[in-house]
């Protein structure tokens, strides 16, 4: 499998990117060349091999319903670009 | 109009009311000031780890399995990515390929028949934040309150086949997750929500025609509303020859019709893959067993016991078990009275129709079994009359006074001392000449006058059979 550049420029719209035509040839070849060593993996055999969606050999981690404390406004703000009335303030989405 | 078949499929949210979110502590409860319930967690800073809400787990099976599902031997999280303001992360932790339930159904009645509606799935997944946007239009506010709250997400089958039936499909929704006490399920908070997909096909077509999806439909009415206009939106275009865009649209209630949202259709690449920070979940066979014994008997069941052990009738069971707290008080009642039917009657005519013109839900009035049956036993006593009855019973809604206190206090004891209501009617009879007249004459309609005048003479406290009676006495054709 290989991409072409509209490839990159669906995955880099899909990310907020915005790319200029020299890093788009240049990803474009990035991740093809990526994709095509991850093809290798393909030459094993893994017909008997749960798919692996995780390292770690735990599951069922839980924790209690308990209500802990929240921050403080002052520091949930902190990372805020910009606030009104205790909120985060950001460029208009219209529906 | 050409004849064409509806086919809709509803994707229904509902929030679970656990006390804390599903992946940190901060707590749920609704209406606080905006923004004091997070946390780094679900503000998405780097470095933090969630931790799967075990109460969230719980009652996400516990309504899979009260809507028929199966329930998965291993359930994962997957993060579905976007980019949107009222996400932190710029990813919802939800899930793709392995849900907590899957192939369930729920029966639903519309004018009388019985249909069964496919669940394709249900999962679980974090509820996002609150966007407003301010006058000027040129910002937004997010409240990140809500990011993290537990959501399950129901996905019927295309199985629905006109907005009447998609609208009893999600008020059962809403009373079973009731029932099962998992959720709030209040439309006007948002606890309870709604999405549609609509599409017309001609009538025995096999394939199903381009749909529309349908968001912002904020109410059962509106659910139902939304798409009956979507639905001859639809017919229209196919009419004219034209092709239906598959897009997502907007219910505008003010304006009564579905408008296009543009631009929201090329974020539908959610490059969905197993979330890295949460473990996978196996659930074996004794915890399924434990969460399926702590199902409550559950509407349908409900009804059909309503009807066979008190011999209610079909409508009277339906309405009644809609609703938990309306049946619940209807259990109540019956522990005062035996008159299961005078029940059924005073809370689908008195109780339900003011609860609808003032808009309130059953748990704003203070109205208690106890309170409605005794006032049933006074009806039956002799003690007031049905219409004494109707005002004692506003006063209930009112006050939360027991019915015998209220009469009491209001000196509302039926007059049933025939020496007392002769006096009355002697006196009606004498100052209505020309009424009496009519009558004599064969105008039925003027003893109802003179009732009427006996009636209101008394305060509304005569007995209405002993003034017939006397009446009718006194006043021989």
């Amino acid at each position: 499998m290989s991409i072409n550049i509209n490839d990159v420029e669906h995955v880099a719209k899909l990310a907020r990117l915005d790319l200029s035509e020299q890093e788009k040839e240049m990803f474009t070849a990035q991740l093809s060349a990526i994709l095509k060593y991850a093809e290798k993996l393909k030459e094993l055999d893994t017909d008997d091999v749960e798919p692996t969606t995780h390292v770690l050999h735990l599951s069922n981690v839980m924790r209690e319903d308990e209500v802990h404390e929240s921050l403080p406004i002052e520091k949930v703000l902190r990372n805020a670009p910009d606030e009104e009335d205790g909120q985060f303030k950001v460029p208009a989405v219209l529906e | 109009m050409s004849n064409y078949e509806t086919v809709i499929g509803l994707e229904v949210h509902v929030e679970l009311h656990t006390k804390s979110k599903i992946f940190c502590g901060c707590s749920t409860a609704f209406g606080a000031p905006a923004n004091t319930h997070t946390c780094p967690v679900c503000l998405g800073h780097p470095g933090v780890l969630p931790v799967l809400n075990r109460q969230a787990v719980d009652y996400a099976m516990k309504a899979a399995l009260a809507i028929n599902c199966k329930i998965g031997d291993v359930s994962k999280f997957d993060r579905k990515n976007y980019f949107y303001p009222d996400s932190p992360k710029a990813y919802q932790i939800s899930q793709f390929d392995q849900p907590i339930g899957e192939h369930g159904w729920v029966d639903i009645e519309v004018n009388g028949t019985t249909k069964r509606i496919g669940i394709t799935r249900l999962h679980l997944e974090e509820d996002a934040g609150k966007l407003t946007h301010t006058s000027g239009g040129y910002d937004s506010l997010v409240d990140f309150n809500r990011v993290g709250t537990p959501l399950i997400e129901i996905v019927s089958e295309p199985d629905i086949s006109s907005p009447e039936e998609a609208r009893a499909y999600l008020e059962k929704i809403r009373a079973i997750m009731q029932y099962c006490d998992v959720s709030d399920v209040k439309m006007e908070e948002g606890s309870l929500r709604c999405d549609a997909n609509i599409s017309l096909r001609p009538a025995g077509q096999k394939e199903f025609g381009t749909r529309a999806e349908l968001k912002n439909m904020n109410s059962f009415r509106g659910v139902q509303k939304g798409l009956e206009y979507e639905q001859y939106r639809q017919a229209e275009i196919l009419d004219d020859g034209d092709k239906v865009i598959q897009e997502t649209r907007r219910w505008d209630e003010a304006q009564g019709k579905t408008l296009s949202m543009r631009g929201k259709e090329e974020s539908h690449d959610y490059r969905y893959f197993p979330d890295p920070d949460l473990v996978t979940l196996h659930i074996d066979q004794a915890w399924k067993d434990r969460i399926q014994a702590s199902i409550p008997e559950l509407p349908d069941a409900r009804k059909a016991r309503y009807t066979s052990e008190y011999g209610l009738p079909e409508y009277d069971a339906g309405v009644i078990t809609s609703s938990k707290p309306l049946a619940d008080l209807f259990e109540e009642s019956l522990t005062y009275t035996s008159d299961a039917k005078s029940v059924a009657n005073w809370m689908q005519g008195e109780l339900l129709g003011y609860l609808n013109a003032n808009n309130l839900e059953l748990a704003a009035v203070p109205l208690t079994g106890q309170a409605l049956g005794e006032l049933i036993g006074l009806i039956e006593k002799g003690t007031i009359s049905n219409k004494i009855a109707k005002t004692v019973f506003k006063e209930m809604l009112q006050s939360g006074k027991l019915p015998q206190q209220i009469v009491e206090d209001q000196g509302l004891t039926q007059i049933s001392d025939e020496g007392a209501i002769k006096g009355i009617v002697e006196a009606v009879i004498a100052a209505n000449p020309q009424s009496v007249e009519d009558y004599q004459a064969g105008k039925d309609k003027a003893i109802g006058f003179l009732v009427g005048q006996v009636m209101k003479q008394s305060k509304g406290k005569a007995n209405p059979g002993m003034v017939n009676k006397l009446l009718a006495e006194l006043l021989p054709r």
